[in-house]
């Protein structure tokens, strides 16, 4: 079989990653002619009617007081025992940071290996031979092609992979319940607090983000940003080089060590597009690079281009701007 | 209040990347090195914590000889001590790194291990667990904030949804995120030190693990050619009227 690593809604719902996955199960399940599982934490619900939908034919749930945190190592020691009872051919999980940790929890107390962040699992033509995985590396900048050797083929899956719009022909789903024996001697993290973000918008839901680097020159050039941003309905970005220098918070990082973002417009102002601060915009629908330097890499990947010093760029922008929409 | 931190020799690459001719790894002929982001940021908050509490902060890299250069810049910053498990892989795969980190923990007990959330290069985000695993030690990943209250660790991540707080006891582990503090930059005190300073170098027998790189490539990049709008002020009503199209003039 192949097992699947299901990540829950609030109402119980596979998340949204977890749709991925399952597509890409069903895909690896049919190339090898076997089963798809899936295993999630927590009462059946609904889960049984929406996974019968998805081509699902086992529902295996755990459960066990401290599996309730979500704390990875008790995900992963129970992921651990029902992978040692079902042996499956291969465990996908979502590439998302909670489930890759359980799932490194597992492969560790497994012995095996695990793959993240795959955009592509090739299983071995006959039994036993090593699968291929295509793999992100550092959020993407590369691509790389690896050999996972092991009997049991752990991997996560990047998020974003489509999920084809059909769903299989319904199944009957038996639900079967594992209450892991999580070892008491392990000491654990704790969840003590939890606190809801406030409402509002932010890099990674901006329609717009408009994002300033080292060309914009300090926290003071940034008022241009807001401004233009204010007028646009976006939020304002930075690359390290702003963050390093104190001119903007790390939050407002976009980048491999920041964050992804994908709005219909990425406003890049004297941001020169090193790989790491392109990984973080590069799925933007389209780019407007602002920048003094017509070969700078982000001027020749983006969709429009302005040369010119952000000073005089951005002010003027906002000035006809403003004459348009009469404020 | 002893901290260890897990730092990963990796090529600093700009806006271009080139390959060996084998494809196996970053021509890294004409780049400099450094370590990631989120270990410079575990490398500070080390620092820090023994600063406060007299403790130490050591640094612990699994690579070939040159990797000493990133514990250096590590002892620069402020670390006082530093070990290199020897491997001549400069990237080895996740299960031998753990392994090889696991080793040379049994002999040095600190009360919190860092690592990065994520190597710069290879980016696996696992050896923590891996390691936290083998030494049935709490842990905690995504961890922007860390504070210390007797034999407990507080430890503050940004989940999805909001904030999160998680406790463990000591000693413990925890994968932290670039943004869990703004790393100094180090003094030419500080160079002048850890450039005296020795490397401890140990040896443990290392098996290879069962996730082999056969190839590395460029992903496709699909863009059209760049309209540019214009050259400075004058470009404004072009840039104007994209804005209009996508219907973001309100
Ligand atoms: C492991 C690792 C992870 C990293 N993660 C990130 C990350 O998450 N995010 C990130 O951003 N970086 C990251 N970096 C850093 C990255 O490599 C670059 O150093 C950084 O993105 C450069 O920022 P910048 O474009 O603002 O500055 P520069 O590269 O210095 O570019 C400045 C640009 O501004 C232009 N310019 C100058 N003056 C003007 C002006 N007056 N008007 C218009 N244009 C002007 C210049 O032509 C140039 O193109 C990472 C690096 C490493 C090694
Ligand atoms: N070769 C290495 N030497 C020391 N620490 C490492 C090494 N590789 C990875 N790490 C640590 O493990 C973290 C996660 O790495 P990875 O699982 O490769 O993404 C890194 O941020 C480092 O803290």
């Amino acid at each position: 079989m192949v097992l699947t690593v299901i990540e829950r809604n609030g109402d119980g719902t596979p998340t949204a990653e977890s749709a991925e996955v399952l597509a890409a199960a069903r895909d690896l399940a049919e190339q090898l002619g076997v089963p798809v599982a899936a295993v999630a934490v927590g009462d059946a619900g609904d889960l049984p009617d929406d996974l019968a939908k998805r081509g699902v034919a086992q529902l295996h749930l755990l459960q066990h007081a401290l599996l309730a945190d979500g704390s990875p190592s008790c995900t992963g020691e129970a992921l651990s025992q029902l992978v040692a009872a079902q042996r499956p051919a291969a465990v996908l999980a979502p590439g998302t940071d909670r489930s890759t940790e359980a799932m490194a929890w597992a492969a560790a107390e497994l012995g095996v290996p695990l793959a993240t962040a795959c955009t592509e699992i090739r299983p071995g033509i006959r039994p036993g031979e090593p699968w291929e995985v295509t793999r992100e590396r550092s959020g993407g900048i590369l691509l790389e092609d690896a050999v996972l050797d092991a009997p049991i083929r752990l991997a996560t899956v990047r998020p974003g992979a489509p999920v084809p719009s059909e769903t299989a022909a319904a199944h009957e789903v038996t639900v079967h319940v594992l209450v892991p024996d999580l070892d008491a001697s392990v000491p654990r993290a704790r969840l003590v607090d939890r606190r809801p973000r406030a409402a509002g918008m932010t890099l990674t839901t901006a329609p717009v983000v408009v994002a300033g680097g080292r060309g914009v020159g300090g926290a003071d050039g940034d008022a241009v940003l807001e401004e233009l941003a204010g007028l646009v309905g976006g939020a304002v970005g930075c690359s390290r080089v702003a963050t390093n220098n104190g001119w903007r918070p790390h939050a407002d990082q976009v980048g491999l060590t920041g964050t992804r973002i994908s709005p219909d417009l990425y406003v890049a102002c004297g941001i020169s597009g090193a790989t790491q601060h392109w990984v973080g915009c590069m799925n933007a629908r389209s780019i407007l690079a602002v920048n003094t330097d017509p070969e700078a890499p982000m001027v020749t990947r983006a969709t429009w281009a302005v040369i010119g010093d952000v000073h005089e760029v951005l002010p003027a922008v906002i000035a006809e701007l403003r004459r348009r929409s009469g404020r | 209040m002893d901290v260890l931190v897990c730092v990963k020799r990796v090529p600093a690459v700009g806006s271009e990347i080139l390959l060996t001719a084998d494809a196996t790894a970053i021509d890294t002929r004409h780049l400099g090195f450094t370590i990631g982001p989120h270990e410079e940021c575990a490398v500070e908050e080390a620092v820090r914590i023994a600063e406060r509490t007299g403790g130490s902060a050591g640094v612990l890299t699994v690579g070939p000889p040159e990797a000493d250069e990133q514990l250096r810049y590590a002892m620069s910053m402020g670390a006082d001590h530093a070990v290199r498990v020897d491997d001549p892989v400069a990237d080895p795969d996740p299960e031998t790194t753990a392994a090889a980190i696991t080793a040379a923990l049994r002999g040095l007990p600190p009360d919190v291990v860092l690592f990065g959330e994520a190597s710069a290069d290879a980016g696996h985000a696992q050896v923590g667990f891996r390691v936290a695993c083998a030494l049935r030690r709490p842990v905690v990943g995504g961890v922007k904030g860390i504070g210390l209250d007797g034999d407990r660790v507080t430890l503050r991540c940004d989940a999805p949804d909001g904030v999160e707080v998680h406790e463990a006891p000591l000693p413990a582990v925890a994968a932290v995120l670039e943004g869990l503090n703004l790393p100094r930059y180090p003094t030419i005190k500080g160079r002048l030190r850890a450039k005296k300073a020795t490397v401890r170098v140990i040896a443990p027998d290392l098996s290879t693990g069962r996730l082999r790189t056969l190839r590395l490539r460029h992903r496709p990049e699909a863009r059209a050619e760049t309209v540019v709008l214009g050259r400075g002020a004058a470009a404004a009503p072009a840039v104007v009227d994209v804005l209009a199209d996508l219907g973001m003039v309100r």
